[in-house]
């Protein structure tokens, strides 16, 4: 499996970290039903086979955090972008 | 027909042309009283013991594939009782006591071997942690024994002892660990099951849940409809996937472990030898090759298949550990789909839905929990309570804060 870093181009996986679900946010703190959203969010995940947006971090490289695309059932790469702009 | 001597020899005077087939496979009836999806070791050791403990026995057994093609037959075969926690020791003593007694149970040879499993140690601070689990393994009245470099060489004198970066300092040794044939487990099981009248189908894909007020009383399935008072899951690696048809959402990451089988050699190793340096785990079939694995790839997937940087590195595991291994050449490699649960233990237990039990999360320990897990989660669906041995498995753990995090990872399923 490669991914294409948006700095560094195409680079085996083994250079990065992975991390996880791309889609947890940190709840609110102060929201009424907080303890139940940080179960869910540290705890609950949908898992699914197929398209998926995770979290890889490039320690080998350019040292990014990336949102990465992937099919979990075939692992092909759709896409990779910088988190913090896949974030806005 | 029962397994013996006399019906070998019987069966050789007459030209083995007796054989019958091993368990019968059945269609599917409009209803049973237990549906358990999944036909590997777990879901058929639990219709096994709804039959023999609880005397259900209007039960089917529903497997997409064929029996076996899942986890159970891609597992490296290690049965073990090791574990550190209160919550997990029990149960895989559990488990190991039903090892010990199932090839009678079942009458069915599945090569159980207690030819011993040790984990090295390389620092002062890891012989800590194995004389604590030891210690905690012999509090719960399991085998354990601590040894120094000099008694692991007198095992295995083929070992890098001298490393300079992992020097052996010793071992933790669990006589009575060791190895079972992991597809005689299972057609042992679902010999033994449908004996008793369990319905064991193949090719029958689960692909929807029947509900009546809020309660499950079926699956749809790629065979039909079929009704039942009581509907189990024992289908780890695709949990996430069945759950989320009755939009239950799970704890559970699905992540592919590799393993690996080399060229027969000579016999070579004695029972199960792990590094503590990293994570591998090697033994050697009675046919003579080397089963050896290590981590997981890292990431989720449902491929049943890894990529190559996993291998390079369990096999460098390998090397490291026992540099003669170097030129043995790898024959085959597999990938299985891992249900990695959030604190790297299982789940038996029961879902918010009425009528709908789970058994899953089961990581990449589920092989030698067989017996135990079909035992307890038997136990669960019969009775509606869980078996003492298997309390702390609960689902609501992780609200609840009762994790069970053997490896003290946090909740990193990829890490566990």
């Amino acid at each position: 499996m490669r991914v294409r870093c948006p700095f560094c181009g195409e680079r085996d996986s083994s250079e990065f970290v992975f991390l996880g679900d791309a889609s947890v946010r940190r709840p609110d703190p102060d929201a009424p039903e907080a303890a139940a959203r940080f179960v869910e969010a540290v705890y609950i995940r949908d898992n699914p086979a197929g398209r998926y947006a995770e979290l890889w971090y490039h320690g080998a490289g350019c040292r990014s955090w990336l949102t990465v695309t992937r099919d979990t059932r075939t692992h092909e790469v759709f896409a990779v972008e910088l988190a913090r702009e896949a974030d806005r | 027909m029962r397994y013996s001597l006399l019906s070998l020899v019987r069966q050789a005077l007459a030209g083995h042309r007796g054989w019958t087939p091993a368990w019968r496979d059945a269609a599917p009836k409009a209803s049973y009283d237990v549906i358990v999806i999944g036909g590997g070791g777990h879901g058929l050791a639990t219709a096994y013991y709804l039959a023999k403990n609880h005397a259900i026995r209007n039960v089917a057994v529903l497997e997409k594939s064929y029996i076996g093609s899942g986890n159970a037959g891609r597992n490296t075969t290690i049965i073990r009782s090791n574990y550190l926690l209160a919550g997990n020791e029990p149960f895989y003593e559990h488990s190991m006591k039903l090892w010990e007694g199932l090839e009678q149970d079942l009458n069915y040879n599945a090569m159980v071997s207690q030819r011993g499993v040790l984990n090295l140690f390389h620092s002062d601070a890891q012989r800590d942690a194995a004389a604590r689990r030891g210690n905690a393994m012999r509090l719960c009245g399991v085998d354990a024994e601590l040894l120094g470099a000099e008694a692991v060489r007198r095992m295995a004198p083929f070992l890098d002892f001298e490393n300079a970066r992992f020097p052996i300092h010793g071992g933790l040794l669990q006589r009575r660990g060791g190895t079972a044939r992991h597809d005689a487990v299972v057609w042992g099981f679902a010999r033994a099951a449908s004996e008793l009248g369990v319905d064991i189908i193949q090719g029958c894909e689960v692909t929807g849940f029947i509900r009546q007020a809020g309660r499950v009383v079926g699956v749809e399935t790629s065979r039909g409809e079929i009704r039942a008072a009581k509907v189990g899951m024992a289908v780890a690696g695709s949990t996430s996937r069945l759950a989320r048809l009755v939009d239950l959402r799970l704890p559970i990451e699905s992540h592919v472990l590799q393993a690996f089988v080399s060229e027969a050699i000579k016999p070579l190793i004695p029972g199960v030898i792990t590094f503590g340096a990293g994570h591998f785990y090697i033994s050697q079939s009675d046919k003579g090759s080397l089963v050896f694995g290590g981590d997981l790839d890292g990431y989720n997937s449902y491929a049943q298949r890894g990529n190559l940087p996993a291998v390079e590195h369990v096999c460098e595991e390998g090397v490291a550990i026992m540099p003669l291994i170097g030129r043995v050449r790898l024959l085959r490699s597999w990938g299985g789909i891992m249900d990695m649960s959030m604190d790297g233990s299982p789940i038996i237990d029961r879902t918010p839905l009425d009528g709908l039990y789970l058994n899953a999360g089961w990581c990449y320990g589920g092989f030698k929990a067989t017996p135990a897990s079909g035992w307890c989660f038997a136990h669960l669906i019969a009775r509606d309570e869980p078996h003492e041995v298997a309390r702390a498995y609960r689902l609501d753990r992780f609200a609840t804060g009762h994790l069970i995090d053997e490896k003290g990872q946090g909740a990193m399923p990829n890490l566990h």
